[in-house]
This record gives C-alpha cells, sequence and structure tokens, in this order.
C-alpha cells in the first residue's frame, strides 16, 4: 500500500498555490489525512500535489464581530483546545473530539475535511447547521459560499478545478441558543453509522445521504413525536455493509429523541 | 516538477540531510533510510495506529505523512524515546501488566499512551480507551494495556 509516483511542492504564498492548482493533475494536500490514505490504496492519482501547509494566514481562529473566522489549516487539535471555539461555537466544541484519533487530529485540517465532503464527516454537517459561509479562493479573487450550496453530491463540493477553500466563517452562538451533537460509531473515532448536528431547531443529519441532510420538516415541529413521524417522511439514509436503511433511520430517531431536550431547554 | 527533493530534518536529536522521492511516507523514509525499524507499518492507510511517532512533539501517524512533510521538523521515534528515558515509566508498567504478546503494536501504542502522560492529567479507563481508540492490539484484549497505562497516568507507575 505504496502511493504512486508524483511530484510535489509547496508554495509559499496563496498566488502561488493557485497558479500550481492550475495545473493539470494538481491536488492540494493539506493535512493528508484523507488524501494519503486514498493515494497508497491507489484510488486517486495526482500528478502534483501542492502542500498547502506552508501557506501564511489560514492557520488561525479569529473571533470577529458575530462571526468566528477560521483557517482552512486549523487542525482538530488546534480546535480542540480553542477557547474561542468552546465559548462560540459549542456545537463544533462537541464534535471535534468525534473525529477519528488523537494522532489523526493533530495532522487533519478543518478545510481538509470540508473539501473532501465525506457524506459521515462531523463538520460539514456543522457547516451546514451554523449556516457557515465557505471563503474560496480562485486566480480571480474570493468568493463566499453558504454552507447549503456548498455541499452538492457525495464528495463533490461547489469548489471548481483550481480553487482552494481558505477558511470557514461561522457565526458565533448568541445567548439563549442551544445546539446539540451526537454521533453513534461502533468504536470511538470510526466513522459515523449516523449523526446528528443541531442548532437550535436546525437539525443536520450525517452519514444519511450523499450530503449532510438538513431535515427541514423535523426541524418545524412542536414536539418530540411529531418531529420524529415527519423525519420518517424526510430522511431515507442510504443502508451500509452492516445498516439497512430502516436500521438508520431509527437510530437518527434515537439521535433526535437524545438531542431533544437539550435543544428545548429555554435559558 | 521534482518527483525527489531535498529535506533537512531532526530525527531523535540528529540533524540530516537526504535525498526523498516525494512518494515516500515518513515510516518508510524512517525504517528504510535510516534503519530505524521501531515504527511498524501494519495496514498503510491509517487505521491500526502501528506506525504511531512523533512529530514536533505532536503524535501523527508515519503512513500518513510524506517524508518532505517533515522537512524542517523534529522527529522522535519510539528507538529516541526509549534512549532518552522519556518512556521507561511505561515500558516498565507494560513489562508488568503482561501489556503486550506480539509486540507490533507495542511501539505505537506506547508512543501514543505517552501523549496522555505529557498531559500530567489523570485520565480515567474510558478517556485512556478512547485516547487508544486508534492504536489497534490484536493479542491482548486491551485491558492489560488500559491497566499498564492507568497505572502510570495516575500517577503509580
Amino acid at each position: 500500500m505504496k502511493a504512486p509516483e508524483f511530484a510535489y511542492a509547496r508554495p509559499a504564498t496563496l498566488a502561488e498555490a493557485l497558479a500550481l492548482l492550475a495545473r493539470p493533475g494538481a491536488q492540494a494536500l493539506a493535512g493528508g489525512q484523507s488524501l494519503i490514505p486514498s493515494l497508497n490504496m491507489r484510488l486517486s492519482a495526482p500528478e502534483l500535489l501542492v502542500d498547502i501547509g506552508g501557506l501564511p494566514g489560514m492557520s488561525a481562529i479569529e473571533v470577529r464581530g458575530g462571526s468566528v473566522r477560521i483557517g482552512a489549516l486549523v487542525t482538530h487539535a488546534q480546535l480542540e483546545r480553542s477557547e474561542q471555539v468552546a465559548r462560540h461555537l459549542p456545537l463544533l466544541a462537541q464534535a471535534v473530539p468525534q473525529v477519528a484519533h488523537a494522532a489523526i487530529r493533530n495532522r487533519g485540517t478543518l478545510g481538509g475535511s470540508l473539501a473532501l465532503a465525506d457524506p459521515a464527516a462531523e463538520y460539514p454537517a456543522c457547516a451546514l447547521a451554523l449556516e457557515a459561509v465557505l471563503c474560496v479562493a480562485g486566480r480571480n479573487g474570493e468568493r463566499r459560499v453558504r454552507a447549503e450550496a456548498f455541499f452538492k453530491d457525495l464528495f463533490v463540493t461547489d469548489l471548481a478545478p483550481g480553487e482552494l477553500l481558505v477558511a470557514a466563517e461561522f457565526p458565533a452562538a448568541k445567548a439563549g441558543d442551544r445546539s446539540a451533537f451526537g454521533e453513534l460509531a461502533r468504536r470511538q473515532g470510526d466513522y459515523a453509522i449516523i449523526g446528528l448536528a443541531a442548532h437550535n431547531r436546525r437539525l443536520v443529519f450525517f452519514g444519511a445521504g450523499p450530503t449532510p441532510v438538513l431535515a427541514r420538516k423535523a426541524s418545524s415541529q412542536k414536539t418530540l413525536a411529531q418531529a420524529k413521524a415527519a423525519l420518517a417522511s424526510e430522511l431515507a439514509p442510504p443502508a451500509d455493509l452492516y445498516h439497512s436503511s430502516a436500521a438508520k433511520l431509527h437510530l437518527a430517531g434515537v439521535l433526535l429523541e437524545r438531542a431533544w431536550t437539550s435543544l428545548s431547554t429555554s435559558n | 516538477m521534482d518527483k525527489s527533493l531535498d529535506i533537512e530534518l531532526t530525527v531523535n536529536g540528529s540533524r540530516l540531510r537526504r535525498r526523498v522521492a516525494a512518494r515516500t511516507h515518513l515510516v518508510d523514509f524512517l525504517r528504510e533510510e535510516l534503519g530505524l525499524t521501531g515504527s511498524h507499518a501494519g495496514c498503510e492507510h491509517g487505521v491500526c495506529g502501528a506506525c504511531t511517532l512523533r512529530v514536533d512533539g505532536e503524535i501523527v501517524r508515519g503512513c500518513l505523512m510524506l517524508a518532505v512533510q517533515a522537512n524542517g521538523r523534529r522527529v522522535d521515534t519510539i528507538e529516541g524515546l526509549s534512549d532518552s528515558g522519556e518512556i521507561a515509566r511505561l515500558q516498565q508498567a507494560f513489562h508488568r501488566h503482561n501489556a503486550l504478546q506480539c509486540g507490533f503494536c507495542t511501539p505505537g501504542m506506547v508512543i501514543a499512551a505517552q501523549e496522555l502522560v505529557r498531559q500530567g492529567r489523570k485520565a480515567s479507563r474510558e478517556e485512556i480507551r478512547a485516547h487508544l481508540s486508534g492504536n489497534y492490539c490484536r493479542c491482548t484484549g486491551y485491558q492489560a494495556i488500559v491497566d499498564a497505562v492507568e497505572e502510570v497516568v495516575n500517577g503509580q507507575g
């Protein structure tokens, strides 16, 4: 399980990185915790890896007014240790310890996870629940994309070839906001069988479809029983090797039940 | 574009310069180029944790990092941590508790556990299990490993 041959470059500026990413067969490398396994398994064969690990200004967590801007190169471990994330983004703070294992959290990045858009990953669901905005750099400048428009299909995002995700901006939690995070996995750190990232009554399930799924009908119900009934009408999680769609739907209801009280309690 | 690059790094305290193929994983560089075979290549896709080593003081998967990404960094392997005595208490506790059988997972297990020890706070068995969740052992059933780590982390080792 060795990676195929490729060329490697480590640009020092964003402009240089974007010029390299415009080449055919170029692929951005951040923490590499998903890309390198896919290279090892020969699922991916880029001609050029553009290591963005040395780019300046993409490793900070900044609170600006009512939002928290997190650079794409911020690692899971940095998020886990951040007091700002704990204070302003309690949903993300609850999600981070569920991301893989300690050694992977030291290398893997927020931007890498969002840009890959694995349907069982935690951050895309959190971004959708929190209505984050993703900052995308291209050769013609930076554009901003709402999370709802960013995750398009299985491992497909709004990123065009040659573009780079540079940061994500999350609205900071306000007084009285409630969030809840739950994930079911066979072992700590495994991919989720199914998960729920909820901010106030915005319920987003992951491992439940090709992208994170905002359960609109369930989100608007007044009682838990109504929400669970609504869930059955709008969520059709794909079966995996071990769990049928019906089992996953049942587990989604279990997560909703666990989250419901903390989402409903008022200050 | 270059498929091989010159890198300069510090491994177990020694400064080195080498030319490496970009596709070479850090664990293979350590094992094959430097003869440091204590870091084990197991699953080679980030699942088993046998290749766990330390880069700039933090544990990483040696199979999920390229040697070129270690350019300019400090790498510590089980050999260095053993020679320096840093992991002596864990080694003794693993021995005392029979926390290994075939030993394949042990270097990665000990380096991962040492990160918890360095945090300097007490940990429950559940926290120890969560911290070691990325390191597979196919012999022991983990009980003895958790016993050994618990003893050291909670200051009895």
